[in-house]
């Protein structure tokens, strides 16, 4: 039996306010999908309503062809990680662990080994007799993970499991969540506003909004071509730039933005390009230069500040306000007259809304 | 590493240290007096006033009553007030803001004003026996603190404790019993003792529903002070102390009195 979860047009609904609308998800077996978006955007209302604690207005949820739709939560075997732990304060780390075991009517030997291999593997077995209120932040989120991956559940779900840790321990923490997913080949669903984490921890990522799912890819189609402004937005296109196609030749366009701005764009680093667009271009994606000869978007330099890797600029363009990098070996002063240069590599196309 | 304390502030910590402790000093000696009148100090030292409050019959029923009463009562308010308690702090959000203050109202009506009216429109009207109208009494004041006392201790949990219990598999009720008491034993501890004080102390709802037949301690103590003025009004405060000492000291030795203070 394949262990994946399909959400089919869930609507949630709380008095008049639409929290969930017609949102389809499939969570493939031994997948992890993230759910990312700010807070209000719905993902953990999405969580939830898998997890049996909320109702959904309309639409059913399936895990493994079993439909949970009306089942009590208690009854879903689920596997919860949480934000803040949520760990049984008065009960020591390996009756923490043990507690989902116990509800199955495991116990005595069979429960004591599967709880040893379980704190064995997240590096816990030194502190089995501890409560939790001795152990640290790091410590906590380990046992609350192994309680939850103990009692081997088809589905696995974290509720951003590592806002609450140092910068640190956070990157560890996600590289061991996903060793410990992958090995056990659980179907994972996880919930964060971070958008490194997201992208570093999952196999395919739903970017959320409103209630709604935006765009749900790889992370890497996700990063480099969106499906659309909100998506190119989220993950760092900081100018869109509206654009019409004047002139087809072979391949390459000429299109011009606002202001008469004319850019020339070859097909083969672009793809096909509709007869209005929206070239979306990452900061790096506008290259500045004071070379007049360069065919780029005329502009004025405002404000210039240091990345390290680069100088950023504020630009005032006939297309409006733009953000371009240019190299550190030659800073440029504010008001100077300069060009920016669309780098392909760092640039894509929308279509418009 | 020496420290100045002012001379003032030693000064008004003996005088708020008399304050609180000069009463029972007081008492206590006046119960150990050899005269057949209270007075301070004590004339000659015995404990037959102690003895005497065993040998009057009304004193022992009515010693019996009252730590009936309280227990009773107070097992009422907790079996009301821990889920009144749980429900308004699982679902503030939801619940409308007066609803918790409904569970304070009877501590805000003044109790003979309480008392009265349960006289009249419960005692009197449903012609209920004595003893139910007074333990209902009881339990309608005590309720307020259990309520309160447990409030306070849920406000500290964390109710994503509750639903991880759930979604490992423990349904809703048994969760409440394995992890949710547990963890507000010390509230529930709390407001037990502070629900069976109450009740054993209280006067006010006690006059009006005591009835013929069946009185509480205070209420005899009183009725005593009516027609003697002999010690045993004293030596019976100080059992009162003793008990409430006592149940402080196995609180003590079993959870420790900090829980109190939180």
């Amino acid at each position: 039996m394949t262990h994946s979860l399909t959400l089919d047009s869930i609507s949630a609904h709380y008095g008049t306010t639409k929290v969930l609308e017609d949102l389809s998800l499939a969570v493939g077996e031994g997948e992890l999908v993230s759910l990312l978006g700010a807070s209000g955007c719905g993902k953990t209302t999405t969580l939830r309503l898998v997890a049996g604690f909320l109702q959904p207005t309309s639409g059913t949820i399936t895990l493994g062809g079993r439909d949970l739709t009306r089942l009590p939560p208690h009854q879903r075997d689920i596997g919860l990680v949480f934000q803040n732990y949520a760990l049984f304060p008065h009960l020591s780390v390996a009756d923490n662990v043990g507690f989902g075991l116990k509800q199955r009517g495991i116990s005595g030997e069979a429960k004591t080994k599967r709880v040893t291999a379980m704190l064995e593997r997240v590096g816990l077995a030194h502190l089995a007799d501890r409560l939790p209120g001795a152990l640290s932040g790091g410590q906590k989120q380990r046992v609350a993970l192994a309680r939850a991956l103990v009692i081997e559940p088809p589905l696995l779900m974290f509720d951003e499991p590592l806002s609450n840790l140092d910068a640190k321990l956070r990157i560890d923490m996600r590289v061991e969540i996903r060793q410990l997913q992958r090995a056990n080949g659980t179907t994972s669903v996880y919930v964060t506003h971070d958008q490194e984490e997201a992208f570093s921890i999952s196999d395919r990522v739903a970017i959320m909004h409103a209630g709604r799912i935006m765009q749900l890819d790889t992370p890497e189609r996700l990063y480099q071509r969106p499906a659309n402004a909100f998506v190119a937005r989220f993950v760092g296109f900081e100018n869109l730039i509206p654009m019409t196609v004047v002139e087809r030749d072979g391949a390459k366009i000429t299109a011009e933005m606002a202001g008469g701005v004319r850019l020339t764009l070859g097909l083969e680093q672009f793809g096909d390009i509709p007869d209005r667009f929206i070239l979306a271009c990452r900061a790096d994606g506008l290259q500045v230069t004071d070379n007049a000869a360069m065919e780029g978007i005329p502009a004025t330099l405002g404000l210039r500040t240091y990345l390290g890797r680069a100088y950023q600029y504020q630009a005032e363009t006939p297309a409006g306000p733009l953000i371009a990098n240019g190299p550190l070996t030659r800073p440029l002063e504010p008001g100077v007259a300069a060009k920016l240069v669309p780098v392909p590599e760092q640039c894509t196309i929308l279509s418009p809304e | 590493m020496t420290r100045n304390i002012h001379p003032l502030l030693i000064a008004g910590t003996a005088l708020v240290f008399m304050f609180l402790v000069g009463p029972l000093i007081i008492v206590l000696g006046a119960a150990l007096s050899d005269t057949t009148y209270l007075t301070f100090p004590p004339q000659g030292l015995s404990l037959r006033w102690f003895e005497n409050i065993f040998a009057i019959d009304a004193f022992r029923r009515t010693i019996l009553t009252s730590l009936q009463i309280a227990l009773l009562s107070t097992t009422i308010a907790l079996i009301i007030g821990i889920p009144a308690a749980y429900a308004l702090n699982r679902h503030r959000i939801q619940l409308p803001g007066w609803l918790s203050t409904l569970f304070i109202l009877p501590v805000l009506v003044p109790e003979l004003v309480l008392g009265f009216s349960l006289l009249k429109n419960v005692a009197v009207q449903f012609n209920s026996p004595i003893y139910l109208s007074l333990l209902f009494g009881h339990a309608l004041i005590v309720l307020p603190y259990v309520v309160r006392v447990i409030s306070a201790s849920l406000a500290s949990f964390d109710f994503s404790i509750e639903e991880a219990a759930i979604s490992l598999g423990s349904p809703p009720l048994k969760t409440f019993f394995t992890v949710l008491l547990p963890n507000v034993r010390s509230g529930v501890i709390a407001a037990f003792i502070l629900a069976f004080i109450t009740s054993i102390n209280d006067v006010s709802i006690s006059i009006f529903l005591t009835g013929p037949g069946l009185s509480t301690l205070p209420i005899q103590l009183l009725a005593h002070m009516e027609q003697f003025f002999d010690p045993t009004v004293a030596s019976v405060s100080v059992l009162l102390m003793i008990l409430t000492v006592a149940v402080m000291a196995v609180v003590e030795r079993t959870l420790g009195l900090t829980f109190l203070a939180k």
